[in-house]
């Protein structure tokens, strides 16, 4: 939300502080223009402060995910702050069943926190947060800060390992859905991720091979799993719901630097933005993705990105412009 | 707090907790009143900083404090606060550290960041009723970044970005009566070269629940233009023209603990700063040094 880069200036400095907390965003769309809807440009301009992300697509996996990052946090190789992003309205806003734990079984799971030296006590008196000058203390704590959340990606593997055991509910740094035998991978984050799904179930049912990648956590970027999941596909269709304006979406330039390593035997990689302050991606839409990616693989030739919109929507925001423009005409016809 | 009365020079603390060798500039009135203040209050002292020229007090791997040190960022100082003030008072209740181990919240702010742009955070803090003593150092200028005009930029002063003729032509903004009608449980305003009513302002407040105010006029050499050694002059000239006037506001009255009578005109303060040089060189800018006289009068006309 708008908040979110109101404390932006915090959001940054407190990773630095190793003050291990949990922060659930609540993404939104940001101006201009004004919006309540959701994409996701919001947490992503978080996206390098050094917070940890998670990116859940149901109310469930947020409730979850936020004492599993409460232990990924408070971990002694990895102390620092942890964003649990969830979609404004489509999570929000809305309700659905979700499993509540009991106490006692949530205590078990996280242990009191002991804070070590990130404490004020009058008889241990410390300097925190303090200026270093030159570039060589500032690099040395920096590169400590990204080694910390380089080794979390770890840590949650072992934190979710635990979490599956106690509460039955298993989560991956990266979630995938039929993706064993596909050809054409779809990859989305957050709850629109759920169209995606349902898109790609009907599309088996008639028979294509294709699959869902969902980046559940976003930092430490699980670049392992992804290339794993996305290795000896034919096409790779990144689904941004975010534009990095003068660039693209985001995920797409992050799956890319993952798949560069496999060389010339990287899918084919596709982008898209989708989504953008609430936008619906109707299921037409996976359809034709789809199929402009498996005409790629045939091809061997990625396709230009793409903006989707659709000629409908077109004709929408110009019916919006000849109002405004009426109106205006209007109120400059009025005699004053 | 302890029954300390501090009625003359020689009731001061003589056991001083700030270290020397910072990288603060030589005469730095904003060093001499934290200075004053830090012995008043003790080691049990965690400062919340914003950013001013006192960040540059502790750079890694020193600090020059006995007590607990915090740097925040320029707005949300009193955000901090909060937190510290919290975490404190929740372990505590629930026992989990001793009250042995409570600390003073103190937040540390330049006029910047207290008149500007951490005053929404300072304003919502009072209105919460944290329980925190707020000390700004008011060097009048962006400081440490070559004294640009901030809201406590006196009329008539040059900074880096007023350097008119008349210099800046807007007034300073009056904090003190901004926090007052916070009502908090105390506001005062001090400065360094008066370490007396200092040390007795600050010893109250320290023995006082809720939001505390601590303004302190900060001469700077650098931003002010004038030797080191003239600090205290400049800041008892301060004093005694009526243009600092020292006041204290408990139980929603406000007093003055030091009235300057006669009061020395305004020029004796003016001449002695570059800042003001541009009204007595190379013309007698009597109009504007005649402004800033009538608004100590007017100020004063109030309580005469």
């Amino acid at each position: 939300s708008q908040g979110l880069l109101y404390g932006m200036e915090m959001i940054y400095a407190v990773p630095g502080w190793r003050a291990p907390f949990v922060l659930v965003n609540v993404s939104r769309g940001i101006a201009s223009p004004v919006t309540l809807e959701p994409d996701h440009n919001d947490v992503l301009a978080a996206r390098d402060s050094g917070f940890l992300q998670i990116h859940c697509a149901t109310c469930q996996e947020v409730l979850d995910n936020i004492l599993i990052a409460y232990r990924l946090a408070e971990d002694p190789a990895v102390r620092l702050p942890v964003i649990v992003n969830m979609d404004g309205f489509y999570l929000s806003f809305t309700r659905e069943p979700v499993e509540v734990p009991a106490v006692e079984d949530v205590d078990g799971f996280l242990p009191p926190f002991d804070p070590e030296s990130i404490r004020f006590r009058a008889n241990a008196p410390e300097s925190q947060g303090v200026v270093v000058l030159g570039g060589t203390p500032y690099s040395y704590f920096r590169y400590e800060t990204h080694l910390a959340a380089l080794k979390a990606g770890e840590v949650f593997d072992q934190v979710c390992a635990e979490f599956g055991a106690r509460f039955g509910r298993h989560y991956a740094p990266v979630a995938c859905h039929r993706t064993e035998d596909a050809e054409v991978v779809f990859v989305m984050m957050g709850s629109f991720s759920t169209k995606a799904q349902d898109a790609v179930d009907r599309l088996r049912e008639a028979g294509w091979k294709v699959g869902l990648v969902r980046p559940r956590l976003l930092r430490p970027f699980p670049d392992v799993a992804l290339r794993a999941a996305l290795e000896g596909k034919k096409a790779v269709a990144v689904i941004d719901q975010n534009l990095s304006i003068g660039l693209g979406g985001i995920l797409y330039a992050e799956i890319a630097s993952a798949l560069y390593q496999l060389g010339r035997d990287a899918p084919i990689l596709a982008s898209f933005v989708a989504g953008l302050g609430g936008r619906d991606i109707a299921a037409e839409e996976f359809f034709e993705i789809a199929a402009v990616c498996r005409d790629a693989a045939a091809t061997g030739k990625p396709p230009k990105p793409r903006l989707l919109f659709t000629a409908e929507e077109m004709k929408e925001v110009r019916k919006y412009q000849t109002i405004a423009e009426t109106e205006a005409r209007m109120i400059k016809g009025t005699p004053s | 707090m302890n029954d300390r009365h501090f009625d003359n020079i020689k009731d001061l603390p003589s056991t001083h907790l700030l270290g020397v060798g910072t990288a603060l500039c030589a005469g730095c009135g904003g060093l001499q009143a934290l200075r004053e203040v830090c012995d008043v209050l003790g080691e049990k002292t965690v400062i919340v900083n914003a950013a001013g020229c006192m960040t540059l007090l502790s750079v890694y791997p020193f600090t020059p404090f006995h007590g607990s040190w915090l740097y925040t960022s320029m707005a949300s100082a009193p955000a901090g606060a909060q937190g510290v003030r919290d975490a404190l008072d929740i372990l505590i209740d629930k026992g989990r550290i001793g009250p042995e181990e409570d600390l003073n919240v103190v937040v540390l702010t330049g006029d910047g960041s207290a008149y500007g742009m951490g005053l929404s955070a300072t304003s919502a803090a009072v209105e919460r009723g944290l329980d925190f003593l707020y000390l700004c150092y008011d060097n009048e200028g962006y400081a440490n970044t070559g004294h640009q005009t901030s809201a406590a930029t006196p009329h008539g002063a040059k900074t880096a970005t007023s350097t008119g003729v008349h210099g800046f032509r807007g007034y300073k903004k009056d904090l003190f009566e901004i926090w007052a009608a916070h009502r908090p449980v105390y506001a005062a305003t001090v400065i360094g070269s008066e370490p007396v009513d200092l040390a007795r302002k600050v010893e109250h407040a320290a023995g006082l629940k809720g939001p505390r105010f601590i303004l302190a006029l900060a001469p700077c050499p650098v931003g002010w233009e004038f030797a080191p050694d003239k600090t205290v002059e400049i800041g008892r000239l301060a004093v005694d023209t009526g243009i600092w006037p020292l006041r204290e506001y408990v139980d929603g009255r406000i007093r003055h603990t030091k009235v300057p009578h006669p009061r020395a005109p305004v020029e004796e303060y003016l001449r002695l700063q570059g800042r003001f040089a541009h009204l007595f060189e190379p013309e007698h800018d009597d109009g504007t040094i005649q402004e800033i006289q009538d608004a100590v009068d007017d100020y004063w006309d109030e309580f005469d």
